[in-house]
């Protein structure tokens, strides 16, 4: 299976993410898949008129391309003429080769937020008219089309994250090169479950901060993020706390809230990132599935039964308190 | 005379094209030109001035948390605070450690794999250089990606995540370290360090760092074996790198790592020789950028960014920062020279800035910075403070100057009625991949690329190539 990865209004993270690969050499772990990469902007050998060629190759069909890998936001302005990004050495805008070996390609792939939906080029007043290649926010639309499905009948597979994690894309590739990726494997948003059908909060290390709603009160706090510094990991589609990045993180576990930045829309939250959004002392975000009733109850309760060990450490940066330890009477 | 449009060049970060005057088989002329725009600096007006933090490091992939580091700096001036001493060795730490990742990230993955190229087959290293260096099939890279790995796992402590991080805060750092976690870092860099002596340099860091001019480079070189910087030279010392690619010989170092009251390297300018740097002089210029004319350069803090389609003489998205008036370059090199450390100071010297000169000073940097960040480790205090809070005023305004791997990051920030009124960034490829300004004056690279050989028709000597990446170019930050 080859692969053409195209970079348009992104930072270019997603492939840095993805150069922290864990697996072994990320190289060597794609061939091993039989993953070819066809050409890649910033770790390719062939510049200028080569890579060019073979981009009008691929565009042309001249060349067959297997999956089309696009990185960073797909920029419509100024006045829908593209012309916030041409491809380097000619006057064609990105976004014109993009629809062109996107109609051709046999799988497309949207890595990272940007290029599944707009992401943080789309925020603000969105100046270049960024969108993702099959959504603009969470509505389906985008460069290619709602309508928009490969050869195989799927859409655009949106590997979505702020950066993705890097086995969120290799998993996703590989599975592509086996026939292991269908309409089932993905979620409503197009991303493939075996990390979107997850919460960022499961796993959570501040996990018995959460239970008893003992709540940071400030940046290095201990305690649990969701109640003041906007945390959303409750909500969040993504398995950051289970599969660790590099080595041993997460933003939870980097002491800072989770800013859903798997989900579209991520980029304007409507209220400040690390600030939580309250009605009457309750924030509007609740947990994925949780009845608001309940929640509130049992928010009161566990509050109620704090233990103060927890209460303690919450508003700390280190364990003021260790959990007791119990003897057995003899 | 004939015009010749190339790109993209690739293997540098982002989008990059150039326009070169080709004449009696000589570049007369070179016009450097970022065709990407996405307009941060219009995104981030009206926004909250904390979340700045979430916006900037998704400027660049590669230079994330220098734009996070500047942004925290730029908050912290405009609240008038200033972080623990954890904080500020948390802060200097993953700087760092992106720093080195990038500077090796750039030496393996974008720059030695121009020496595999076809066009060299006949030099007697190339065999071994194709088989070393081959982009993504070569012995190095596959050896090397996993070493970064570990060494990112740095990250995985220090800032949750790499990149974009929010563990980079004005007070300090969201991410206590406990004892533990102190002893799993300085494993991660002592790692780190003993892939760089045995792989990168076959030498102690400490030899490499001691090292004071280019003959006693030379002589290192040739009394031992093994390491991929002996490699290097030897095909330096071939293709005469160390007079290829020289540009202005002016450079310019915010300075970096806060060690209380000094900085690892200064704050400074050298222009045959050192003198203070007042930031005041820095004004950006927009005659051959597509933004609005502005009649004459503004210092950033009053600067502004507004995009046009059509604008006759422009060709970049790119401005043209200039240090009262002059052109100056800024990189690991420029740091060095600023910081006085004899073996940049005598490279320069001797043929001036070049490829070779840069490359070198990037790795020199690794020298000098992974003992640094071994001292700043043992200097970490768990249960001392890590970060404060102050709140900030409605109407306030600061500035943030760090060094990115690339060279000097500065962020301009003004705040209004408790909004985002203003935020202007220059970063360190802006100022070497400069468009010429309304004096006409060119850029630092669009002035090493004039004068080397060039065809109209046949395809772009390798040399052009190498004094492209040896700036270790980062376009996604360059218009941002």
């Amino acid at each position: 299976m080859n692969l053409l990865w195209l970079q348009s209004g992104g930072c270019g993270g997603c492939t840095l993410s993805w150069l922290g690969s864990e697996q072994g050499p990320l190289f060597r772990l794609l061939a091993d898949e039989g993953i070819e990469i066809l050409w890649h902007p910033s770790l390719s050998e062939a510049c200028l008129d080569d890579a060019r060629e073979l981009i009008a190759r691929c565009a042309d069909g001249r060349e067959s391309v297997d999956v089309l890998c696009v990185e960073g936001s797909l920029l419509r302005g100024p006045r829908g003429s593209g012309g916030f990004h041409r491809f380097g050495g000619g006057a064609r805008p990105m976004i014109d080769w993009i629809k062109q070996i996107a109609g051709r390609a046999k799988h497309v792939v949207a890595i990272g937020s940007c290029s599944a939906w707009g992401g943080i080029t789309a925020a603000g007043m969105n100046p270049t008219d960024a969108c993702g290649l099959q959504y603009d926010g969470e509505m389906a639309g985008g460069l290619l089309g709602p309508e928009f499905r490969d050869p195989s009948g799927l859409p655009v597979i949106n590997v979505a994250g702020c950066p993705p994690h890097p086995d969120w894309m290799t998993e996703t590739l590989a599975a592509l090169a086996h026939g292991r990726l269908g309409a089932a494997q993905l979620d409503d948003y197009g991303r493939p479950r075996f990390y979107a059908d997850q919460l960022v909060h499961h796993g959570c290390p501040r996990n018995e901060y959460y239970e008893f709603k003992a709540s940071a009160q400030k940046h290095s706090d201990q305690g649990c993020l969701m109640e003041h510094l906007g945390c959303a990991g409750t909500q969040a589609h993504a398995d950051c706390n289970q599969r660790l990045w590099n080595g041993e993180g997460s933003c939870l576990r980097g002491g800072y809230a989770c800013i859903r930045c798997t989900e579209p829309g991520f980029e304007e939250p409507g209220h400040a990132f690390e600030t939580t959004p309250k009605v009457a002392g309750i924030p509007i975000g609740l947990p994925a599935d949780m009845p608001k009733a309940w929640f509130i109850a049992l928010a009161a309760l566990s509050k109620s039964a704090t233990p103060a060990r927890v209460r303690e450490n919450a508003t700390a940066d280190h364990q003021l308190r260790a959990p007791s330890v119990k003897r057995n009477k003899k | 005379m004939t015009r010749r449009i190339v790109g993209p060049f690739n293997r540098v970060e982002g989008d990059l094209e150039v326009t070169l005057d080709i004449d009696a088989g000589q570049v007369a002329a070179a016009y450097v030109n970022s065709p990407l725009y996405r307009g941060f600096e219009q995104i981030l007006q009206g926004k909250l001035p904390a979340d700045a933090l979430v916006l900037v490091p998704r400027i660049c992939g590669i230079c994330s948390v220098a734009q996070s580091a500047a942004a925290a700096l730029a908050l912290a001036d405009a609240a008038g605070i200033a972080p623990p001493a954890n904080g500020r060795l948390s802060a200097n730490l993953t700087l760092a450690a992106e720093n080195m990742a990038d500077h090796f990230t750039h030496f393996y993955l974008f720059f030695m794999p121009d020496f595999a190229r076809a066009e060299y087959k006949s030099r007697r290293w190339h065999h071994g250089a194709a088989e070393r260096f081959r982009a993504t099939v070569g012995t190095a890279v596959n050896e090397v990606l996993p070493g970064r790995a570990r060494f990112m796992q740095a990250m995985g402590l220090l800032a949750g995540k790499w990149p974009h991080t929010l563990a980079v805060q004005p007070g300090g750092s969201t991410r206590p370290l406990q004892s533990s976690e102190v002893f799993r870092l300085h494993r991660i860099v002592r790692e780190f360090r003993a892939f760089l002596e045995s792989v990168t340099f076959g030498a102690r860091l400490e030899v490499i760092a001691a090292i004071s001019s280019r003959g006693e480079l030379e002589s290192w070189a040739a009394s031992g074996q093994g390491g991929d910087l002996r490699s290097f030279l030897a095909i330096a010392a071939d293709l005469d790198l160390w007079r290829l690619g020289r540009g202005t010989d002016r450079y310019m170092s915010y300075g970096c790592y806060d060690e209380g009251g000094r900085r690892l390297f200064p704050a400074g300018v050298w222009h045959g020789a050192p003198c203070a740097l007042d930031a005041a002089l820095i004004d950006e210029d927009t005659s051959h950028a597509w933004y609005a004319a502005t009649g004459q350069a503004q210092p950033p803090a009053e600067g502004s960014t507004l995009p046009v389609a059509e604008k006759e003489g422009a060709y970049s998205w790119c401005k043209a920062p200039r240090l009262g008036g002059q052109v100056v370059e800024t990189g690991a090199l420029a740091r060095q020279m600023v910081a006085g450390h004899p073996l940049a100071r005598d490279m320069v010297a001797r043929d001036g800035g070049s490829v070779a000169a840069r490359v070198v000073a990037r790795l020199l940097e690794l020298a000098l910075v992974l003992p640094a960040m071994e001292r700043w480790l043992g200097e970490l205090v768990p249960g001392e403070p890590w970060c404060i809070t102050a709140g900030l005023a409605d109407e306030t305004s600061g500035t943030g100057l760090v060094e990115a791997a690339r060279g000097s990051l500065g962020h301009w920030l003004t705040v209004r009625r408790g909004r985002i009124h203003n935020y202007q960034i220059i970063a360190p490829t802006t100022w070497n991949f400069s468009p010429r300004d309304s004096g006409g004056q060119p850029g630092a690279l669009e002035q090493a690329l004039a004068g080397l050989p060039a065809d109209p028709a046949a395809p772009l000597p390798a040399a052009i190539h190498h004094v492209v990446r040896s700036f270790d170019p980062c376009m996604v930050c360059t218009v941002h």
